[in-house]
């Protein structure tokens, strides 16, 4: 099983919080690959919006993903473009 | 010998959420929490605890997709968008398996762990240091008593049937509660919870129902039949006011209805100065629905129908014929006036699933709007055919976004007229004499626009994107927001060049952007000689006022001065105290 592991600074100016923080959660739940936020000691799972809210990621944070599965590689560059996008959005 | 009560004029102190003031008689809404009993059940009873658990986020999730389309229909798109974090909630990993896995372990009924679960996150919410996750609470909390409230199946109070005009008196109120409200029964609404940035503050701004939050404990304080005025400027909430407090917020009260009175009486009279120069008066939609708001305010046509709409919250492609009863239907209800219709302006900070359109570092400089029609001729082709076949139902107009260059442009209007020649060819009768316009919203259009000029029958300046490429300033980026400014020399250099290579072409130009509704910039615009202001409805007497409070020699002597200026503080200043001298009520 593949795992990968990235460091990257918050640069969104909500940090990952509300609409950046639902669209991280979103896009994650559509890889099969695990994925777990770090920020500090703190640990969440990156498809679950409560997860990713309580660790109060705000703008300038370092965090680190994990992705691990198939698609890890692929899961790791679609939550970084989010991360180091200004605003990004999805619409369903 | 009847005893009369003398209740105590108390002030209370919270949080501003929406503005205006309004006095009247306390609703309360019931204290919201039922009771649920700590049962513990057994083994057996585990299964069925789930099922319950299962259907109730079911019946939850149905009810909250009602409620975003209801929004989605007679709101908007960003406000419909607010439900997506509930929806996501509702579905969250973390929070079910926890709920699941304590069911398991501790063996009570589901209704006491949900609760409990709930309780917990808002705990942690609450000690939160940044204002907006901290204002989340009330997302959460209303999710939770949406499943709660399916689970033991109680109803909500619904404030859309209330039937006496009063002010709504609540511990919290869900966005989806205050979504529900009608302005004709709810007078203004205080709650004790909640923040500026909260959702129920966005939906009451845009309800303009005013609104204190975060006041605490009015719910407890207010009892039912109190009277109270809610002041949505300052924050101030005052419980059974003094004869001579009431009497004082009336006479402010009776200004201000007197001011937007005033407004409302120019919604017939014509976009004219006071020496008799015209200019029109349009507005910017974002979906049909809005087009009774827009002639209420008195809208001269549409200068911007963002037909984005169509293709959002959707998974398939919009077919030829639903844009078609669409624009047919905007230009039956807006005949003689025109509705300017804007192709597909996609990318930049609006996207859409079903296109799969790559994730781009640069969005707002990439894949998008005319580029990305122009690459899929398919769907660009699909929606210029059902502007035109409905061209002949009323005064339509279409307009291309983004363009930044002759080739561009002219690459579109070929692909017109080979929709055209083929409905020719169909004998579908559409109007030959259709207007197509560019809009000017790219650096290098509005640096050309007199070539632009020669091909297209009018410009539309969209300052929103125009300003933020012209100054290369993200506009979505709070870091440097201050560097964002409409009244930079550049850009007012950049409008009026725009403006004066059109006039000398023979074309009319208007803008759609932000600042063509800021009617601190009206006197400058009129005076560059701008053609037709595109605004949101609600500020087109604003603007009206303005635009019939000064003469035209004014308005150009007032844009010599502000071209004269080398910086943008200057130009605001100035515009300010011009603006104070022509219409002294209106706030800026």
């Amino acid at each position: 099983m593949k795992k990968i592991k990235k460091k990257i600074v918050v640069k969104n100016k909500q940090g990952l919080h509300a609409r950046p923080a639902a669209l991280f959660v979103q896009i994650a739940n559509k890889f099969d690959a695990n994925i777990t936020v770090r920020k500090g000691s703190l640990s969440a799972n990156g498809k679950s919006i409560m997860g990713i809210l309580m660790l109060e990621i705000g703008p300038g944070s370092e965090i680190l993903i994990e992705a691990e599965g198939e698609d890890a590689e692929r899961a790791i560059i679609a939550l970084e473009r989010i991360i180091l996008e200004e605003e990004p959005q999805l619409i369903k | 010998m009847g005893e009369e009560i003398i209740k105590e004029e108390k002030i209370l102190k919270g949080i501003p959420a929406s503005p205006g003031i309004a006095m009247g008689q306390a609703f309360l809404m019931e204290m919201e929490e039922p009771t649920v009993p700590r049962r513990q059940i057994s083994d057996e009873d585990l299964p069925n605890e789930i099922a319950r658990l299962e259907d109730a986020l079911i019946q939850t999730r149905k009810e909250i997709l009602e409620i975003q389309k209801k929004i989605a229909e007679e709101m908007s798109y960003e406000h419909a968008e607010i439900f997506n974090a509930h929806l996501l909630l509702l579905e969250d990993k973390m929070f079910l398996e926890e709920v699941i896995s304590r069911l398991r372990k501790e063996k009570f009924i589901v209704e006491y762990i949900l609760v409990d679960v709930i309780k917990k996150y808002i705990k942690v919410f609450s000690k939160m240091d940044d204002e907006y996750l901290r204002d989340r609470i009330s997302d959460i909390d209303d999710v939770g008593k949406r499943i709660l409230r399916h689970l033991i199946g109680q109803q909500r109070q619904d404030l859309s049937k209330l039937k006496e005009k009063v002010i709504v008196v609540a511990y919290n109120l869900s966005p989806s509660d205050t979504a529900l409200m009608h302005k004709e029964n709810v007078l203004g609404f205080v709650t004790d919870i909640g923040g500026r940035t909260s959702h129920t503050a966005i939906m009451a701004k845009s309800l303009e129902i005013p609104a204190v939050v975060g006041l605490e404990k009015v719910s407890r304080l207010v009892k039912k039949g109190d009277y109270l005025i809610v002041n949505g400027n300052d924050g101030s909430v005052i419980i059974n006011p003094r004869e001579e407090t009431i009497k004082k917020y009336q006479e402010e009260l009776l200004k201000f209805e007197e001011f937007i009175h005033r407004l409302e009486g120019l919604k017939e009279l014509p976009a004219e100065t006071l020496d008799g120069y015209r200019v029109k008066i349009a507005a910017n939609i974002e979906s049909p629905q809005e087009i009774p708001s827009v002639i209420a305010h008195g809208a001269f046509g549409i200068g911007l129908y963002r037909t984005e709409y169509f293709y959002m919250n959707r998974k398939d492609l919009p077919s030829e014929e639903e844009q078609f009863e669409a624009y047919r239907r905007v230009a039956i209800q807006m005949a003689p006036h025109p509705v300017t219709i804007r192709t597909l302006d996609l990318g930049g900070d609006k996207f859409i699933s079903q296109l799969d359109i790559p994730y781009e570092i640069n969005p707002f400089m990439g894949w998008r709007a005319i580029r990305f029609c122009l690459a899929r001729p398919d769907i660009f082709k699909a929606q210029l055919s059902a502007i035109l076949r409905a061209s002949v139902e009323g005064k339509l107009r279409l307009m291309y976004p983004l363009i930044s260059g002759i080739e561009e442009l002219k690459q579109a209007n070929r692909i017109l007229e080979e929709v055209k020649e083929e409905l020719r060819q169909k004998n579908i009768r559409f109007d030959e004499d259709i207007e197509v316009g560019a809009m000017i919203e790219v650096p290098s259009a509005a640096v050309t626009s007199d070539i632009l000029a020669k091909e297209v029958d009018f410009f539309s300046i969209g300052t929103n994107d125009l300003i933020q490429y012209a100054l290369a300033v993200d506009r979505v980026n709070e870091k440097i927001a201050y560097l964002y400014e409409p009244a930079h020399p550049a850009v007012l250099r950049i409008i009026k060049n725009i403006i004066d290579s059109a006039h000398e072409a023979g074309i009319w130009v208007g803008m759609c952007g932000e600042m063509a509704g800021e009617v601190l910039f009206t006197p400058l615009l009129l005076g560059m000689g701008l053609d037709e202001f595109s605004v949101s409805a609600v500020n087109i007497p604003e603007v009206k006022q303005v635009i019939r409070s000064i003469t035209i020699t004014q308005a150009k002597e007032i844009t010599r001065q502000c071209l004269s200026f080398s910086t943008s503080e200057e130009i605001l200043e100035f515009l300010r105290l011009k603006l104070k001298e022509i219409v002294p009520e209106i706030i800026v």
